[in-house]
């Protein structure tokens, strides 16, 4: 048992019944549970001041400027970006995305550019990039994955001509728990000076993201799948290439001056925040990395590696049963088939256990096209899971295959 | 506590298991495609439907849950040999009987075999797949 992890009890939704039965959360791919923490931390910004931010005089007004720009700077520090000028508070990765795909559209892409993206992507990699293609003449490529579901690397390289002005993948596939050589392929990417952006949403739970040491252009991740709240997310960039993009989004806060003739922008980074932002979601992030920093990363990895390895031990000896998506390194998530049971008929009779699995495409129907499935079973842990949930897993599994027998 | 193993009760487990109507028809007048791009169910549908507006014959294929399959299966078997308009009333019956608690539906013994989904709209999620082929299928009556 590793101390460092936190007590179940932090996360109060642990403690309710689902028919009968103590909750057990294998869907954390989807959201993370919250900790007390978070939850107070969102419960005392409304409580106390719940004032606007950047605009007014008075003390709470203050109070909740210097509460949001602190929650920025927590966000730098999570991501060790250099400057906080590189923290664009969005409304979660795929907002994060819309808003960069929107931006590079005004002018910073032209038609006969093309953007690489991975089989492995979720929808929200996929669909704005596809909007640019069909409205601004980009070419959209994929690089394809193997049978195990790894990337295909030597295709990949064979994909980056010159063309290719933005690479953007996963840095942990959210359908079948493939660990991306995300590394590699930033260097690879900036080898033929395309800039790359990284979807870190499944990531930032389970491994340390530097964007320094990754060197990466863009990166993107969502509160909600890191303990924090929903409806607040991160853009990352470069503040170089931050100054060259022109803003997505226009109206208050964003601009210096504003006549009916002209506007001058802001600065970063509020040239990308227009309107009154989610204050706060950003304190509950905030309040969520400050959670998330006092549990070492290799803690995590090494619990959730633990019970990775545990479910594919257990699961491979169901009759029926088999994986989608075996990759070189896996992380946090498992996903499977079994033979006669769909798994949405399997999902509601899990729920009569207590226990949630996601069963569907997982928002990535074009990785399912290339495992020739309509859906899978997907198991997806974090810290407050443990050994007992794949016991009660795989006994329910064999009480729904009877259902279906 | 409504427990989701109820919904599945035996009529519904031989009718995933054992569909009827299962396969292409070659002589139909009707080709429709039932989607449910969420949980990935896909099926096909065939309708022979004669100059008078009666449903001579019709069959299914695809893949899907034990629930849309079952219904799409027992939906067959209610509507072949009746005119559009009884199916599309059927529809509005079978509607109501999933959707609504307590629908006067759930207590018609006209609905026969289709009573098995009364209990469907205690669970949300799971509307969408009993009444997938169903909505498929009013879509091209309603325009006929």
């Amino acid at each position: 048992m590793n101390t460092t992890l936190p007590a179940k009890h932090v996360f109060p939704a642990l403690q309710q019944k689902i028919k009968g039965h103590n909750l057990i959360w294998l869907d954390s791919a989807s959201t993370t549970l919250k900790p007390q923490p978070v939850i107070d931390a969102v419960y005392q910004y409304y409580a106390q001041c719940s004032a606007n931010v950047h605009r007014s005089v008075h003390t709470p007004g203050e109070e909740a400027t210097a509460a949001y720009e602190g929650s920025r700077e927590t966000a730098r520090q999570f991501l060790h970006a250099k400057s906080t000028t590189e923290i664009i508070f969005t409304a979660g990765t795929t907002d994060g995305i819309n808003l960069l795909a929107t931006s590079l559209s005004r002018g910073m892409l032209q038609a006969g550019d093309a953007i690489l993206i991975t089989q492995l992507e979720h929808h929200a990699n996929i669909v704005p990039w596809q909007m640019l293609r069909d409205h601004h003449g980009i070419e959209l490529r994929v690089a394809p994955i193997s049978d195990k579901g790894d990337i295909d690397l030597e295709a990949f390289q064979a994909m980056l001509t010159p063309n290719v002005k933005l690479v953007a993948f996963s840095a942990l596939s959210n359908a079948i728990g493939t660990v991306l050589p995300i590394k590699e392929m930033i260097q690879m990417a900036h080898r033929i000076g395309a800039w790359t952006l990284i979807d870190a949403a499944q990531a930032v739970a389970t491994m340390p993201m530097d964007v320094q040491e990754l060197d990466c252009d863009f990166l993107v991740c969502s509160g909600h799948k890191m303990f924090g709240p929903t409806g607040i997310g991160i853009l990352y960039g470069r503040e170089t290439l931050l100054e060259k993009l022109p803003p997505a989004r226009t109206g208050g806060d964003m601009i210096k001056s504003v006549t009916f003739e002209k506007t001058t922008f802001n600065d970063l980074p509020a040239k990308f925040e227009a309107g009154t932002p989610n204050i706060a979601g950003a304190i509950g992030l905030a309040a969520a990395i400050n959670f998330l920093a006092t549990v070492p990363f290799h803690d995590i990895q090494k619990h959730e590696s633990a019970l990775v390895a545990s479910a594919q031990e257990k699961l491979a000896e169901i009759p029926g049963l088999r994986f989608i998506g075996t990759p070189r390194q896996q992380m946090a998530i498992v996903s499977f088939l079994i033979d006669n049971v769909h798994p949405h008929d399997a999902g509601s009779l899990f729920d009569d256990d207590g226990i949630a699995i996601r069963a569907g495409h997982h928002c990535a129907q074009p990785l399912m096209q290339h495992f020739q499935v309509p859906a899978t079973i997907r198991l997806s842990f974090s810290l407050y899971n443990e050994e007992n949930d794949i016991i009660k897993v795989v006994d329910s599994m064999k009480r729904i295959i009877e259902v279906f027998a | 506590m409504t427990q989701a193993a109820d919904l599945y009760q035996d009529i519904i487990l031989h009718h995933s298991r054992a569909p009827r109507h299962f396969g292409q028809l070659e002589q139909h007048s009707h080709h429709i495609k039932a989607d449910n791009p969420l949980c990935g169910d896909s099926y096909e549908l065939f309708l022979q439907i004669d100059d008078q507006g009666i449903i001579r014959n019709a069959t299914f294929q695809g893949a899907g849950c034990a629930i849309s399959k079952a219904s799409t299966s027992l939906m067959l078997d209610a509507i072949i040999g009746k005119s559009i308009q009884e199916a599309e009333e059927l529809f509005i019956h079978f509607q109501r009987l999933v959707k609504e608690p307590g629908s006067p539906e759930s207590q018609d013994e006209s609905m026969g075999k289709l009573a098995a989904f009364s209990g469907v709209w205690k669970f949300p999620s799971r509307v969408k797949c009993a009444i997938l082929s169903w909505h498929a299928m009013h879509d091209v009556l309603h325009h006929n």
